[in-house]
């Protein structure tokens, strides 16, 4: 980080009470203040730039070299052996994406459901605290949700998921496989996930719901419509983009979401079979990094792991790019 | 807003009797249903959240309540077997807040200023840059900002790592998180004021400096200190980046620092063992909770009490 | 949870015995050596109630700190975590008798200590295997020591082979059988081939679920080798860091094979002895041989040096037909620069490597699941240490 830089931010930034940092009277003053304190502010949103450049840039170019050296098509083959310089990930790819899709297929409904609770259905006095006890569990760092998954949640489940086996064993995802026990599997990775990243979609629907126009949720009530069909009518329709936008972001956060999933997740032995089921234990991109960071060393070996997070960073980019965009359509809309 | 849809939600079903016939029990019925499930989904989602409280604070709160906790650190700490006492863990909650003060001051100013930048000045496409780089820092997942720092620190530089180090990968995750919510809060201010400013001649940085920050000032500080609770309460940086010490260190920028989560990472091997590791992984992370709320309730408090400024 | 409250009493009842055993009214040495060492620091409270009981072992052997030479100042250390229990006992213990010491190891594993040290970002690095040749280690370190660096054997871990098999608490098993549960070719507690070797044991048709280390480690390493060593036929794959068999699941570090095991009715895993003491694990006889320090030992004794100069890489001989050796042990190592460009420094490392080494210290290693160096290899790594400047 350029320190320099970092310097002059900080003899410009504003003292608390409002007093300027710079003294003097008159226009001249005020223009030269004008020019330096606008050249901060640009210089800040550059820093923004760069680290997301940098952080690419690194990547980029660590990750070449192992690509380039693979004994195996980096984006088709399942093997991961560093040492001996084949690097496959598609075992992490669907390991991370399905853990993921479950957070999110679990998470969102929920989410729509408690934001049209807290905008919608609970009392005035119940509503503010409702939803700070929501937030409250994005307070709750990754590290504890780890432990809890793995030592408390895991063990229980592990009937749960092997009932769901006896009953739906015939659908592919939800097969039984006999290597992965103690419930330690991508199904319960998810659904920690789903606890996870529900404060995030919670809050950011409800934020969109609450923007639902008065006029037309009248119009339907006014029409004799019951309260929820003035909610399909009115405001799930208006809060559509919103909720899409959210489910992606929410799902930018799963994707890279390391520690808990380290904990709970039980990693593969190489040559085991592949299975779509989510009865399967696996690795995703972060967790595998996480788990290998202290075998980094400089070179080809770290640089393996370094594509794979070059290929975690692209997807959360894309995945944030696509909520964006969604978000600046709607906007387009709505202006 | 939503308060008087339910004022006025029941009343077509009572006094315009009629209508209320013309509904069929099938509508009357989904109504009911959707009802449920949604009280039903609030309260279902409290369940895990009792549940990891319930399990943390009956694990980590007797550590947690003895004075030695927050007196004392691990100096002088044992095999597992030799060793029975818990002793503390002030070195690593002066460890995590000092890493995330650190993290506090690089990340405040630059996300302060992007903002500023963001709502005063930008316009076109450098400012749709800015903004989406912002969006892509916020999905820049916590592990790859501690290996793109370990990267820089130790690979490229070759220098020992400390507790700067730390602070700085977490400054990747803390300039998103402070820069939309000042966003957020520079474009509430009403721009009559901004005019108001300039029709009495006060240059541009002078009323941003004296009229829309002070306007903002709370939700500034609130949205910075919800960036603070994030960095504390992350660990995936910490892994790579984070010497643990046992041993108090008040020194931000040498020499091997703990923070809570290395803690509960040091003892983890021993835990399901040994009673007095158990009681160091949930005592700290029940500490870590605790603090992440605290800064957070603070944080709420600061915007809630002060909103009335604006 | 009146299970862990019983087991520390159960313990500390055991220490004692053992230390009043060892060394009759030792303990006034002990308090004498602490109230020698530790006025001047701020934590004397703290020290003086923790080690009550490892201070009191510790001086058990000779009873004399006299010869430990002491240092006040910082040391940094991280590497396997096979030597983690081993050498925070050792920081325990040096701590009490010099209290200005201020060592910190971080376990994060043998790969993570190695390339710190390279990096210089640590004193001295803890590895389960010696600098390896192959990829250019004693090379690097070389350059970031400016003169070679060493191999020191330090604590001999075995590795225990873990099991949870209600009803079970005592299995035997042959290296065929390891290697064969390990590669999935057995697959339940009741195979014909397990009974053979369990005569009289009621062993029931639970499924084995085998679990390994999912990170690359030392113990993977040195496990596999043994399994390729003493039965190449079920287990073909050379020794590696990463697992290489084609069953069970992986779980990370240490701390997460171990509560796998402990969790999961008819597991199996791999986890360092010290490990599976502390998790209270049952854990299998190879060929009869129960795994104590003593047997454990023997096979230490079975090992050659193969590191040239001061350097003292040993080479474990996993057929070994040593009487009662107990044959899967992992050798730590202590990685240092035989010349230390800061003169205190080396004098550092030197003093807590010491006490290390000192038989004082040694004798303690079996409480943490250890077994003690034997004496002649213990004498070359004396040798070694003072080599350091």
């Amino acid at each position: 980080m350029s320190s320099s830089t970092g310097a002059s931010l900080a003899d410009e930034l504003p003292d608390p009470d409002g007093r300027p940092p710079l003294r003097g009277d008159g226009a001249g003053t005020g223009r030269r203040g004008d020019r330096l304190f606008a050249g901060a502010a640009t210089g800040s949103g550059l820093i923004v730039i760069a680290m997301v450049v940098l952080v690419g840039l690194f990547l980029l170019f660590q990750a070449i070299p192992a690509i380039g050296e693979d004994k195996v098509n980096f984006l088709t083959s399942r093997q991961w052996q560093v040492s001996a310089r084949k690097f496959g990930i598609v075992q992490m790819l669907w390991t991370t994406v399905a853990t993921s899709v479950v957070a999110l297929v679990i998470a969102v409904p929920f989410a729509v459901a408690i934001a049209l609770f807290l905008t919608q259905y609970a009392p005035k006095w119940l509503s503010g605290a409702a939803a700070s006890l929501i937030d409250l569990l994005a307070a709750v760092p990754s590290i504890v949700y780890g432990l809890w998954g793995y030592f408390i949640v895991a063990p229980k489940f592990e009937h749960v998921q092997s009932w769901i086996s006896d009953v739906f064993g015939w659908i592919p995802l939800f097969d039984r496989v006999g290597g992965v026990g103690g419930g330690t599997t991508i199904f319960l990775a998810g659904i920690v996930l789903s606890i996870m990243v529900l404060p995030i979609v919670t809050a950011l629907t409800r934020e969109v719901f609450n923007q639902a126009p008065m006029a037309h949720r009248e119009a339907a009530l006014a029409l004799g419509a019951t309260k929820w069909e003035m909610i399909r009518t009115a405001v799930l329709p208006f809060g559509k983009t919103g909720i899409i936008s959210a489910t992606m972001l929410g799902l930018g956060r799963a994707l890279g979401e390391t520690v808990a999933v380290l904990y709970i997740l039980s990693s593969l032995p190489e040559g085991s079979k592949w299975t779509w089921s989510l009865f399967n234990g696996g690795d995703t991109f972060a967790s595998k990094i996480a788990n290998s960071a202290s075998e980094f060393t400089p070179g080809l070996g770290t640089g393996a792991y370094v594509a794979a997070g070059l290929v975690l960073f692209v997807l959360t980019f894309l995945v944030n790019a696509l909520a964006r965009v969604v978000i600046e359509r709607k906007k387009a809309f709505t202006e | 807003m939503s308060i008087d849809t339910k004022e006025i939600a029941p009343a077509p079903t009572g006094d315009l009797g009629g209508l209320a016939q013309g509904r069929s029990g099938l509508r009357t019925l989904k109504n009911s249903i959707a009802g449920v499930v949604i009280w039903g989904a609030f309260l279902i989602a409290l369940i895990p959240l009792g549940w990891i409280l319930w399990t943390v604070l009956s694990r980590g709160l007797s550590p947690m309540l003895d004075a030695t906790w927050w007196q004392k650190d691990q100096s002088g700490v044992g095999a597992p077997g030799f060793d029975h006492n818990v002793r503390g863990a002030r070195h690593a909650i002066v460890g995590t807040l000092m890493i995330a003060l650190g993290t506090s001051v690089i990340a405040i100013p630059i996300a302060v200023m992007t903002a500023i930048y963001l709502v005063e000045y930008g316009r076109g496409g450098a400012a749709r840059a800015i903004s989406f780089m912002v969006d892509i820092l916020s999905g820049v997942p916590s592990i790859v900002a501690g290996l793109f720092i370990y990267a820089i620190w130790v690979t490229f530089f070759g220098w020992q790592l400390n507790g700067f180090g730390s602070s700085l990968a977490l400054v990747l995750l803390m300039v998103p998180v402070v820069c939309r919510s000042t966003e957020e809060m520079l474009k509430l201010v009403p721009n009559e004021l901004r005019e108001a400013s300039y029709a009495l001649g006060v240059p541009k940085w002078k009323t941003i400096v004296k009229v829309v920050l002070p306007t903002s000032f709370s939700g500034i500080v609130t949205g910075s200190l919800l960036g603070f609770a994030r960095v504390a309460g992350e660990t995936a940086p910490l892994l790579i980046l984070a010497q643990y010490s046992q041993f108090l260190n008040q020194n931000l920028f040498s020499g091997n620092i703990a923070a809570l989560p290395t803690l509960i990472n040091t003892n983890l091997p021993n835990m399901a063992g040994d009673p007095v590791s158990a009681d160091r992984v949930w005592g700290a992370a029940c500490t870590l909770i605790l603090l992440v709320l605290v800064i957070n309730l603070i944080g709420r408090l600061i915007g809630h009490f002060t909103k009335v400024k604006g | 949870m009146a299970g862990p409250t019983d087991f520390i009493v159960w313990k500390a009842v055991l220490l004692k015995i053992t230390r009043i055993g060892r060394a009759s009214g030792l303990a006034v040495a002990a308090a004498l050596a602490l109230s020698a060492c530790g006025s001047a620091s701020n934590d004397d409270s703290s020290n003086t109630a923790n080690n009550s009981g490892a201070a009191a072992s510790s001086s058990g052997g000779s009873g004399s700190s006299a010869d430990t030479s002491c240092f006040s100042g910082s040391l940094s250390a991280e590497g396997s975590t096979a030597q983690q229990n081993a050498i925070t006992q050792a920081i325990s213990s040096y701590q009490a008798k010099c209290n200005g010491a201020k060592i910190t190891y971080n376990g994060t594993g043998s790969g993570a200590g190695i390339t710190k040290f390279i990096a210089k970002q640590v004193d001295f690095a803890g590895s389960d295997s010696a600098l390896n040749p192959d990829k250019g280690e004693p090379a690097k370190a070389k350059t970031a020591c400016k003169s070679d660096a060493l191999d020191i054997p330090m604590v001999t871990g075995p590795i225990a082979v873990s099991y949870n098999v209600k009803g079970v608490g005592k299995l035997n098993l042959t290296p065929q059988l390891i290697a064969k549960i390990f590669s999935g070719k057995i697959k339940t507690w009741n195979d014909p081939a397990i009974k053979a070797a369990n005569k009289g044991v009621d062993l029931p048709g639970t499924k084995i679920s085998v679990f390994f280390r999912s990170d690359s480690s030392g113990t993977t390493d040195n496990f596999t080798n043994y399994m390729n060593t003493v039965d190449p036929a079920n287990w073909p794959d050379k020794h590696d860091k990463t697992w290489k068999g084609s069953v069970g699941q992986g779980k990370a570090k240490t701390a997460g094979v171990a509560s796998a095991v402990k969790a999961t009715d008819g597991g199996i895993g791999y986890v360092e002895w010290g490990y599976a003491i502390q998790n209270k694990l049952d854990m299998a006889s190879v060929d009869g041989v129960k795994l104590t320090a003593d047997s454990a030992g023997k096979a230490v004794e079975a090992a050659k040096v193969v590191g040239k100069g001061k350097d003292l890489s040993l080479k474990i001989d996993y057929k070994t037909k040593a009487e009662g050796a107990y044959p899967i042990v992992l050798v730590t190592y202590e990685v240092v620069c035989s010349k230390y460009s800061d003169a205190t420094k080396a004098k550092n490392v030197k003093a807590f490597l010491s006490y290390m080494a000192s038989s004082e210290f040694q004798k303690q290693l079996t409480g943490v699941g250890a077994a003690p160096l034997p004496a002649p290899i213990q004498s070359k790594v004396v040798e070694s240490i003072n080599s350091i400047s």
